[in-house]
């Protein structure tokens, strides 16, 4: 995908969003509530200028809080993502295993993603902080929050992908008496990387939204969850502010779905997931 | 040769991107009732060729006419109809349905459908087939729903490609019969695309053997066995004579590319002036 | 084996472990007498449950309102996106790797702008989180499904003349439903949850995030872990649902009827 593409549906996206205001304002467009003004929809180079004011008088830039936000709430999510990957890499190979396990436990393992996390992170903050080491207390229950998010997607492709190996490819291997060990590194594991992958890139942004949500609860101050909820209460007076916390919440996101491509790219010497 | 059923002149087909010539300057005509096979070496053009009189693929020169129209006009008009070597069914249409596929997008209402793939379906011998599901069938079966539905809607021209090349020996063979039986049923002109010598030369009434890329027309066999053939047709020493004459022409096209002048082939055996 | 026979043998180890969680979870709670802020015994739950039935399910209900409303908006969108999109190959190309990117943004972080667009206490807000969920899985899998179309396939159409509309609604489209169902089903669960959290930001009084929430800061327990277990048991029964139109829907397709059979 080349630069100028990407430069082009940014410049179109930015042109739909002054257009669409413009006009809202114009014909004083109302959708139930909502109006187009300067309140709901700031100017695009507000939202990006509001970054490099400071946000309290004589503070810091917007953007250098933001920024250090940002990876507070990394910190969280990179740890939820890897302790919720392993899991669910360990989680997904113990059901590919046995379609017995898989009949028995996969109905919970899916039904597992309708329980609102959101409501049960108070009880896993007050749980999992007092039994953690004092460098993690505060924010280690937000990564088992955002493990939470992270897990389900790897458990599912890795039970897909570890399942969806060539039957001629297991006779190949038997035929070379491997034992069930060396199979499961030289051919079922290759085999499902391209699954595995799939799911981390789906994952990556999950850990992060994990992380956001699971600071609410905790009260946590430090990272993006804080942010939002700060700018949320100012957002009368500084609408602009918000927005470009958002932003800066969703280039995480991005940021963190992007590593795993690379990481992608490197490792599986294949096509990757055909993108489009 | 009354007026044939599909003329090609100095067709050539050249893909830019790839700087490969599929089709030398080809020049054929089929007349009506042929049976003609196309063989020749893997990448000599065979498929593109079917391709070209179907329209699916353009000439980069030479001309086509089909049924005495453009390939084209040939194609919206409905006058082919075609077999690939994967059946192309769609399992969410019983076997009566994705027969009916061609009929119901020319329009033709319920009743008229109805009949008409009875008739088939006796033709191609499924009946009591009609309701099943095309993963329930086996790839020869699958295979003989995508011939009943190619002929639907009676077309003059039945164009196909390695039909049976998916299949194993025994029920390609069986399927060889009752091709033909179907073929002398309909009255249809087919050209047919194969990698099979004993194919070939069992199915038609002509072999036209081309050469290796690009390609281009070695020879033309004509079959002169009688009809109606069966599998005991497969045991004269007429038919080894014919196979092997196809191979000679075969290695020559594959060999030597510069014997055979483009265009032209060598008539052998059995020819006829068209 | 038997039809019977055959459900039974799937069915079967789910419940074992079912009833078997269930049980061991009752025990855990009673031996180690965990606190019920932590987790409630099974038997409290349901005490809870069967008590305050009336306030717990018009929570529940509320909030399932939002969840559909923005489910049917979002995945209708998504699908009609898809399928305008999909047509045009350059636009494909341009698309897809936003709408991916687009699923890496954490869209709850939008809720408190939503909020404010649409008001807080209305379910609009909430509507539009839950349609904005759902929008970019629909899309991304929608057109993933109406561009599988092996190319044997097209061809063969090509040979019939047919139209590009006709094309679409014989061939892509069922040869998308696979995937459009897969789409239906992940947003199933994000429209509930989308709902949810949403209602932290701020919601009305009657839905069930919002009570969840005051229920917890008045340490009424009971009735908090009651409110999540409902909450679970319709995104579980919404996302069944939609796994049962499947199997009627897909009843052809390899994957619903046991590929490899016969």
């Amino acid at each position: 995908m080349s630069a100028g593409l990407f430069l082009a549906v940014l410049a179109t996206l930015w042109v739909l969003w002054e257009s669409f205001k413009a006009f809202g304002e114009a014909v004083d467009l109302r959708l139930g509530q909502f109006e187009p003004n300067d309140r709901t929809m700031p100017h695009v180079h507000d939202i990006v200028g509001t970054l490099f004011e400071p946000s309290r008088r004589n503070g810091p830039l917007l953007i250098d809080i933001l920024w250090d936000a940002a990876l507070f709430t990394a910190k969280e999510a990179a740890v939820g993502f890897a302790l919720g990957a392993l899991v669910g890499f360990a989680l997904g190979a113990a059901l590919a295993h046995s379609g017995l396990l898989q009949r028995g436990f996969l109905p919970y393992v899916i039904a597992s993603q309708t329980i609102p996390i959101l409501a049960v992170a108070p009880m896993v903050v007050v749980w999992v902080n007092p039994r953690l080491p004092p460098s993690l207390k505060d924010w280690g229950a937000v990564a088992v929050i955002a493990a939470y998010l992270t897990f389900f997607p790897v458990t599912i492709n890795t039970m897909r992908g570890l399942t969806s190996v060539d039957p001629r490819a297991l006779e190949l291997m038997r035929s070379y008496a491997a034992t069930n060990w060396k199979v499961l590194w030289k051919l079922r594991v290759p085999t499902a990387l391209p699954f595995i992958f799939a799911a981390l890139k789906i994952a990556a942004p999950a850990s992060v939204v994990g992380a956001i949500i699971g600071e609410l609860p905790a009260s946590i101050q430090n990272g993006l969850g804080g942010a939002i909820l700060n700018f949320n209460q100012y957002y009368i007076t500084a609408p602009q502010r918000l927005w470009a916390t958002n932003l800066i919440a969703a280039l995480l996101g991005i940021t963190f779905f992007l590593l795993v491509l690379l990481a992608e790219r490197l490792v599986v010497r294949r096509a990757p997931e055909h993108v489009g | 040769m009354s007026e044939p059923v599909v003329s090609l002149r100095g067709v050539t087909k050249s893909f830019e991107a790839a700087g490969v010539t599929a089709l030398q300057s080809i020049d054929l005509d089929v007349g009506p009732g042929e049976f003609v096979s196309l063989i020749g070496p893997s990448g000599c053009g065979k498929s593109t060729l079917l391709r070209v009189v179907g329209d699916l693929v353009e000439p980069t020169s030479g001309t086509v006419v089909v049924n005495g129209k453009s390939a084209r006009q040939a194609r919206r008009d409905g006058d082919y109809g075609i077999v690939f070597q994967d059946a192309v069914l769609y399992d969410w249409r019983t076997v009566t349905k994705n027969i009916a596929l061609p009929l119901e997008l020319l329009g033709w209402d319920k009743a008229r459908r109805a009949e008409r793939v009875e008739e088939l379906l006796r033709l191609v011998e499924l009946k009591g087939f009609g309701d099943h599901h095309p993963w329930q069938l086996s790839g020869g079966m699958q295979q003989r729903v995508a011939i009943a539905r190619a002929l639907s809607f009676s077309p003059a021209l039945l164009l196909m490609d390695e039909p049976f090349g998916a299949l194993d020996e025994m029920t390609r063979e069986r399927l060889n019969g009752e091709l033909l039986r179907i073929w002398e049923a309909s009255g249809a002109t087919v050209v047919f695309v194969t990698h099979s010598i004993a194919e070939a030369v069992f199915l038609s009434t002509r072999v036209v053997v081309m050469s290796r890329r690009p390609g281009r027309i070695a020879a033309l066999v004509d079959v002169d066995l009688p009809h109606p053939r069966n599998a005991d047709t497969r045991e004269e020493p007429r038919f080894f004579e014919l196979v092997t004459a196809v191979r000679d022409r075969l290695r020559e096209g594959g060999l030597d590319e510069e014997s055979t002048a483009p265009g032209e082939g060598e008539l052998l055996v059995g020819e006829e002036t068209a | 084996m038997s039809r019977t026979r055959r459900h039974v043998s799937r069915w079967l180890p789910a419940l074992i472990v079912f009833v078997a969680s269930i049980a061991f979870w009752e025990l855990l709670v009673r031996a180690f007498d965990i606190q019920d802020f932590l987790l409630p015994a099974p038997s409290d739950i349901l005490a809870t449950l069967r008590d305050d039935w009336s306030e717990l399910w018009s929570a529940a209900f509320f909030t399932f309102r939002e969840a559909v409303a923005g489910y049917v908006i979002g995945c209708t969108a998504g699908f009609l996106a898809a399928a305008a999109i999909a047509r045009f190959r350059l636009l494909r190309a341009a698309v897809m790797p936003y709408a991916i990117a687009a699923g890496a943004i954490p869209i709850i972080a939008f809720a408190p702008i939503t909020n404010n667009w649409f008001g807080v206490t209305g379910m609009s807000s909430k509507i539009a989180i839950a349609a904005i969920l759902c929008f970019f899985p629909m899309l991304v899998n929608t057109m993933r499904g109406l561009t599988s179309v092996p190319a044997s396939s097209l061809e063969l159409m090509r040979s019939y003349a047919a139209s590009e509309l006709t094309v679409f609604r014989r061939v892509r489209l069922p040869t998308s439903l696979p995937y459009v169902f897969s789409g239906l089903k992940v947003a199933t669960v994000l429209a509930m949850i989308g709902a949810i959290v949403g209602d932290y930001f701020g919601g009305a009084p009657g839905a069930l995030g919002v009570e969840i929430r005051r229920w917890v800061g008045i340490f009424a327990f009971d009735q908090a872990w009651a409110g999540i277990v409902l909450a679970s048991v319709l995104g579980i029964l919404f996302y069944g649902a939609v796994a049962l139109v499947e199997r009627f829907a897909l009843s052809w397709h390899p994957s619903v009827r046991g590929a490899g059979a016969e």
